[in-house]
C-alpha cells in the first residue's frame, strides 16, 4: 500500500512541478518584455518610444501602418521636425510636422504650430478650443526613424479586437498543450 | 523537435531577424553617400506688409526659389521634404521660424527645380515687429528613407529685410 501512495504522490508532484515551471517561464517572458520596454523609455527619453501611424495625413512619407521611433531630447523644437503630440482631451497621439516656432527670450518656452504634410491646412482645427499653439509639454517626442508596414499588426488588433482574443486564446492553448 | 510548430516558429524568428538586419544595413548605407545640395532664394516682391485687425503683422511676398537637391537621393530614399522658412528675432522672442512654402520631392528627377511662388503659408508675426525687420531665409530638407533613420539639414541665407512702413 505504501508504494502505491508513493507512486501517486510522485506523479502528482511531477505535474505540479511542470505546471509551475511553465508558469514561471511565462512570467519571465512577460517580465523581460516589460523590462525592455521600460529601458527603451529611459533611453529615448519619451513615454512612448514607438508609435504606429494611424492616419494618412503625412503621406506619402508615412503611410498608415508604419511605425515610428521617437526620441525626446532637451534640444529646442524647431521647424521641420516631425513631432508627436497629445491634445488635451484626446488620447490618440498625432504625428505632424512643426511649421512655425516662436521661442520666448525670457523663458525659453516655445509656441509651436503643426501641420500634416498631406493636409491643406494647419492643425489649429485639431487643437483644443481656444488653443492656438502647442507647447513643449504637449509634445511627446520627435520622430527619428521609421519602419514600414510593421504597425499593421497593432492596427488590426485595435480595430478588430476579436483577432486579439483569438491570438491570445491560441497562445494560451499552445502553452498548456506543449509537452516541454 | 521536428514538429510543424517548431519549424514554423524557427522560420518566423529567423526571417524577422534577417529582415531587421537588412533594414539596419540599408539605413547604415546612407552614411556613405556624398551629399552637396545647393540652393538660392530671391525675393521678387514684397506684396503686402499690413497690420491685421487684431494686432499682428502679416507679410505676403513672392519668392524665386531655385535648388539642386539631387545629391540627397540614395537608393534608400523614399522622398525628400523641402521647405523654406523665414527666421528672425524680435524683442519678445529670441527666435521665430515661420514656414512659407514646402514641397514633397518624390524622386531624383524632381529634385532640381526653380519655382516662383507667393508664400504658401501665411507669414504672421506674434505682435507687430515686422517693419524694417531683417530675416534669414532658410531652405530645410528632410530626407525620409524607405527604412531607418531620417536625416534633416538646412542652408541658411541671411540678409533679407522687410520694408520700414506698412504697404
Amino acid at each position: 500500500m505504501g508504494w502505491i501512495g508513493e507512486t501517486v504522490d510522485s506523479i502528482k508532484s511531477i505535474k505540479i512541478r511542470q505546471l509551475l515551471t511553465q508558469a514561471v517561464t511565462l512570467g519571465m517572458i512577460v517580465t523581460s518584455a516589460l523590462i525592455i520596454w521600460k529601458a527603451l523609455m529611459c533611453v529615448t527619453g519619451t513615454e512612448s518610444p514607438v508609435v504606429v501611424v494611424l492616419s494618412g495625413s503625412m503621406e506619402p512619407g508615412f503611410q498608415r501602418g508604419d511605425i515610428l521611433f521617437l526620441r525626446m531630447t532637451k534640444e529646442p523644437i524647431r521647424t521641420g521636425e516631425i513631432v508627436v503630440f497629445n491634445i488635451d482631451g484626446r488620447d490618440i497621439p498625432i504625428v505632424h510636422r512643426a511649421i512655425e516656432v516662436h521661442e520666448r527670450k525670457t523663458t525659453g518656452e516655445v509656441d509651436v504650430l503643426t501641420k500634416g504634410d498631406n493636409n491643406d491646412v494647419d492643425d489649429i482645427g485639431l487643437y483644443a478650443d481656444g488653443q492656438m499653439w502647442l507647447h513643449r509639454h504637449h509634445i511627446m517626442g520627435r520622430a527619428v526613424g521609421f519602419l514600414p508596414y510593421v504597425g499593421w499588426v497593432t492596427i488590426i488588433m485595435t480595430e478588430k479586437p476579436i483577432i486579439k482574443y483569438i491570438l491570445i486564446g491560441a497562445l494560451g492553448l499552445l502553452v498548456i498543450t506543449s509537452k516541454d | 523537435m521536428h514538429s510543424f510548430g517548431y519549424r514554423a516558429n524557427a522560420l518566423l524568428t529567423f526571417s524577422v531577424t534577417a529582415l531587421a538586419f537588412i533594414c539596419a544595413i540599408a539605413s547604415f548605407s546612407d552614411k556613405f553617400s556624398n551629399q552637396n545640395p545647393s540652393a538660392e532664394i530671391q525675393i521678387l516682391n514684397i506684396n503686402r506688409l499690413k497690420k491685421q485687425s487684431y494686432g499682428n503683422d502679416e507679410v505676403s511676398l513672392t519668392l524665386d526659389i531655385s535648388a539642386d537637391l539631387q545629391s540627397l537621393f540614395t537608393w534608400n530614399t523614399k522622398q525628400v521634404f523641402a521647405f523654406v522658412a523665414a527666421e528672425y528675432e524680435t524683442s519678445k522672442n529670441s527666435l521665430n521660424q515661420v514656414s512659407l512654402w514646402d514641397v514633397i520631392i518624390p524622386d531624383k528627377e524632381h529634385a532640381k527645380f526653380r519655382i516662383q511662388t507667393s508664400n504658401k503659408y501665411r507669414f504672421i508675426d506674434q505682435g507687430h515687429n515686422l517693419r524694417g525687420r531683417e530675416f534669414n531665409l532658410t531652405l530645410h530638407w528632410h530626407v525620409m528613407p524607405k527604412t531607418g533613420k531620417m536625416l534633416a539639414d538646412k542652408i541658411i541665407m541671411p540678409g533679407y529685410s522687410l520694408p520700414d512702413a506698412y504697404k
